[in-house]
């Protein structure tokens, strides 16, 4: 085959090689799993938000009908000496305090688990559960952050005082001289709001034990299969090497189901003590309590500026919730963002402060962003008070304040590899045709029509790729950020990829095959992908922080290196001549100036044969490589958020989303709009819908989909999108990550369009979720 | 128990029911058709999205007892000999599916509103899904499946 017909496959939209199962109801989801004789877990939770157990009795429960055992926390807790990790201690003043799957001692919020129940069906266990009689005292309870961190507040752990969990700096330059000389400051108070991540699947485990063994094989809807692994032998002492982790077909993530969770640990323990099969599946109400939740924290941030509007320091100050809880990596969350909130701007002098605060609600963690959403809303929301401060432009004041040259050490002392954050502004502003929408704006204005229009912008960068290994240490993270990749060449041409980490949603099988047919010049239908369970894929570090195709995909890059360098060697001593004269394009090693070659499929068999290979060389050709990035990932862009609001109701129409993205080289168009697409929508709910609300007693009072307003077709517009393309100097394919940048990008842009239609009535800001009713009670001039 | 009759994807199954098991729960564990997801208990997201005598209906909502004698078609029913249903072809085309999870219930109430009305416009569309959330797509793929599929369904 001439090289030059080689049909190739980075680049182009390929429909995904994952959907027909999907499509055609033959998912492997955790809740179709079943077998005969599998018993079914239910959790009693407790409904106070803070409340002395003082008896838990399961004797009625015990009596039901079909019910084979229920325990209480006191009945389990030998089985986890150290309780739930957290594997995140951000500082050394960190409170960590006990975290077990069953509270014995108190409850802490609504939904902490107090005793469980199994039985033969999951109505029969639900049926008993209501049996289990608990006596509580109840206590004082505080689900707010700011009175959580205030005077007189109640302990959420008695030993932990003013519920402060942590305190975390970072300081550079000389910030206080800045603010001294700045010719403009200006400061932002922003509420993020508490979200709950609402993945569609519920999240599920199942353990099995293997009668001959007494291996346990856990089925789980995890992102994260190998932490798993690790983290069951951390809590409950299992060695590694006799738990099987499978990670099916997962109903989406967004973070929170990449968490260490009490279930699994129920569902572990309790199938080892009755020595069967036991299943818990996760009610979407319950799972509204018991799931992690993301943000809800408290942002105050000040620049300051020179007299051209140029930005010389940021200063930032976070009041973070933790929950109840540490989760895995809960403290550090608000700090992924902390390098991050003097955005894409040029500013010299950088100070963060982060205070972490325990409150009797759901603990928080990972959601879609970790961190760079929050930082990216209070720089952007600012950046355009700084605009209004010193009467440009709300592109102008941007335009002045990018960092232009690259590599860029940033005022937080991380340096950014690569970016063109004008380009994509100026493509935004083309899409969106600025001028005239400005020029719709100003009719509607003069003319006092009902519907004002706003215009929002958003120019953001973020850092994902998650992570240098050093790093990750220096910041006390308890694990490493590197990912593992395997390829074997198959001896009649199929290609393995064996993958540390594992899709629930994101099209790795479509994308990773794209990557590997190009590299050994295969089709991709020739390319089989192995992934989500630890005893096909050992060795990974799972899907999280848009790791997977900057870590991942560049592991996996680096594997068909190896395989094409071994290849190179067997196909210069087939065809007896020397490696420099061979030239390799599109799987095929050329010998240059003649008609001879061979290619990495027919190096495939004949290492695999082992009939004359180089002396010493091992038969085979199988490569892994496991990638330690030297980097973070730097994808930026420009967002721009159109909105109507009907002056009348309060209600905010978005009318128009245009999205310039740089996510570097792109492998699948298709894939990476579908995952810009869907970050969008998740942002523009935080801005607009979604809310997590506790009442006084600490009720969660949007606990399920009826009041928690995730969003639907009706209330989204379809999006225009454009990129442009600055590959990344730090990786061989030029990638960034995705996952995260619709979500980090929108919810500013969205909201500074709700405040710049509302400008001319004097309104500088809004609560989120920009609801009718707080758009309504602002243009009433009612403080909220 | 009670002992009920229906026609499941052409078949007549007879099952024994509880009476208080509603049809979501009959579909996957007494049918073994899993196919049909179940996202929430609030009959909310749609993700358990069945055509009942044609027309869309959450299967949440609908007590298996009351599904007696009626002709229900879930997800893995609609791909005829094999091929694909023009819906889940535009859902692939077009990448209208990310973890699948929503998808066959976003699938079956697409095909209920195109049995109803043969060429919606996007509002229509993005009306008639509104019982149907995906957190994976941001729905604009959704939007454009439906619409690929308009002109051959």
């Amino acid at each position: 085959m001439a090289t030059t017909e080689q049909e190739t496959f980075v680049g182009r939209a390929i429909p995904r090689r994952e959907d027909a199962r999907l499509l055609t109801g033959r998912g492997t989801y955790v809740d179709n799993y079943t077998a005969p004789g599998l018993l079914h877990l239910v959790v009693v939770r407790s409904p106070h938000a803070h409340a002395r157990i003082r008896k838990v009795d399961v004797s009625a429960a015990l009596a039901a009908d079909g019910v084979v055992a229920a325990y209480t926390g006191e009945d389990l807790k030998d089985a986890w000496p150290n309780g739930l990790p957290c594997i995140w201690p951000v500082s050394e003043d960190i409170k960590m305090p006990p975290h077990l799957p069953l509270a014995v001692d108190k409850a802490r919020f609504v939904g902490d688990g107090v005793a469980v129940v199994i039985a033969e069906s999951r109505a029969q266990a639900e049926d008993a559960a209501e049996l289990v009689a608990v006596d509580y005292e109840v206590l004082p309870a505080v689900t707010d952050v700011e009175q959580a961190a205030g005077p007189g507040a109640p302990l959420v752990h008695d030993d932990v005082p003013e519920n402060r969990c942590y305190t975390w700096s970072l300081s550079a330059g000389e910030v206080d001289k800045a603010f001294a000389e700045a010719k403009y400051t200006v400061r932002g108070r922003y509420r993020q709001q508490r979200l709950i991540p609402a993945a569609m699947e519920p999240r599920g485990v199942v353990c099995e034990i293997s009668p001959a063994t007494g291996d346990l094989t856990v089925i789980t809807a995890t992102q994260a299969p190998h932490i798993m692994r690790t983290a069951y032998t951390l809590v409950l002492g299992i060695p590694e090497a006799k738990t099987r982790v499978i990670a099916p077909d997962v109903g989406g993530g967004f973070g929170s189901k990449m968490d260490v969770y009490a279930e699994d640990m129920l569902v572990i323990t309790c199938a080892r003590r009755l020595n069967r099969s036991v299943k818990w599946i996760e009610g979407r109400s319950e799972g509204c309590l018991a799931t992690i939740h993301g943000r809800d924290l408290i942002q105050e941030i000040e620049l300051a500026a020179d007299e051209n509007g140029k930005v010389t320091a940021v200063r930032t100050h976070l009041t973070a919730a933790m929950g109840a809880y540490l989760q895995a990596v809960t403290p550090g969350i608000p700090l992924l963002g902390a390098w991050l909130y003097a955005g894409c701007y040029d500013a010299v002098a950088y100070d963060f402060h982060c205070t972490g605060i325990f409150t009797n609600t759901t603990p928080t963690d990972a959601y879609r962003g970790a961190g760079r959403p929050e930082a990216t809303y209070a720089i952007e929301r600012t950046m355009d008070k700084l605009a209004a401060a010193t009467g440009k432009d709300p592109v102008e004041i941007r335009r002045l304040n990018f960092i232009r040259e690259f590599p860029a050490t940033i005022a937080s002392g991380l340096e950014i590899d690569s970016g063109n954050y004008e380009a994509a502004l100026d493509r935004a502003l083309e899409v969106l045709d600025y001028e005239g929408v400005r020029a719709e704006q100003a009719a509607r204005r003069e003319s006092g029509a009902t519907r004002q229009l706003g215009i929002g912008f958003s120019t953001y960068v973020e850092m994902c790729g998650l992570a240098p290994s050093r790093i990750l240490g220096a910041l006390k993270f308890g694990g490493g950020g590197w990912e593992a990749m395997t390829v074997r060449c198959l001896p009649t041409g199929t290609v393995q990829i064996v993958s540390g980490t594992s899709p629930h949603g994101q099209g790795h099988a479509t994308t990773f095959s794209q990557i590997v047919a190009d590299r050994l010049g295969v089709s991709v239908d020739d390319v089989e992908f192995l992934h989500g369970d630890t005893a096909v894929s050992q060795l990974g570090l799972d899907t999280y922080g848009s790791r997977s195709l900057p870590v991942g995909g560049v592991a996996l890059w680096h594997a068909t290196e190896k395989i094409i360098g071994k290849a190179r060697k067997i196909a210069a001593h087939t065809l007896e001549v020397s490696e420099e004269d061979l030239e390799y394009s599109g799987g095929r090693f050329a010998v240059r100036g003649t008609d001879k070659g061979l290619t990495v499929k027919d190096a495939s068999f004949l290492a695999w044969a082992a009939h004359n290979l180089p002396e010493g060389m091992e038969p085979g050709l199988t490569a892994q490589h496991v990638y330690d990035p030297p980097n973070f990932s730097w994808p930026g862009g420009c967002h721009v958020a159109v909105v109507e609001v009907d002056t009348q109701t309060g209600a905010v129409f978005l009318d128009r989303y245009v999205a310039v993205d740089d996510v570097g080289t792109v492998i699948n168009p298709m894939i990476v709009e579908g995952q810009v697409h869907g970050g969008i929508a998740q942002g523009v709910a935080q801005a607009l819908f979604e809310e997590a609300v506790y009442d006084a007693d600490g009720n969660l009072v949007t606990g399920s989909l009826t009041n928690y307003l995730v969003p639907s077709a009706a209330e989204l517009p379809s999006y225009e999108l454009d990129r442009t393309e600055t590959p990344s100097p730090t990786n061989p394919l030029g990638v960034k990550g995705v996952g995260e940048t619709g979500t980090i990008a929108s919810t500013p842009a969205v909201v500074n369009a709700v405040v710049d239609a509302l400008s001319p009535y004097g309104i500088t800001d809004i609560d989120m979720p920009a609801s009718p009713e707080r758009v309504w009670q602002a243009l009433r001039g009612v403080a909220r | 128990m009670r002992r009920i009759s229906l026609t499941v994807n052409g078949t007549r199954r007879e099952v024994e029911v509880e009476p208080r098991e509603l049809l979501v729960y009959v579909l996957r564990e007494r049918l073994g058709l899993t196919g049909t997801n179940v996202g929430c208990d609030t009959s909310s997201c749609g993700a358990c999205t069945v055509l009942v005598n044609g027309e869309s209906v959450k299967s949440c909502t609908v007590l298996g007892v009351q599904a007696d004698g009626l002709e229900i078609t879930t997800i893995e029913g609609l791909a005829a000999d094999g091929a694909l249903h023009p819906v889940q072809q535009a859902f692939h085309e077009q990448h209208a599916l990310q973890c699948g999870y929503c998808t066959p219930g976003m699938v079956m109430a697409a095909v209920s509103l195109l049995s109803e009305h043969p060429s919606p416009s996007e509002r229509e569309i993005r009306e008639a899904l509104e019982g149907n959330l995906c957190r994976c797509t941001g729905y604009h793929n959704i939007v454009k499946a439906v619409q690929a599929a308009a002109g051959v369904a």
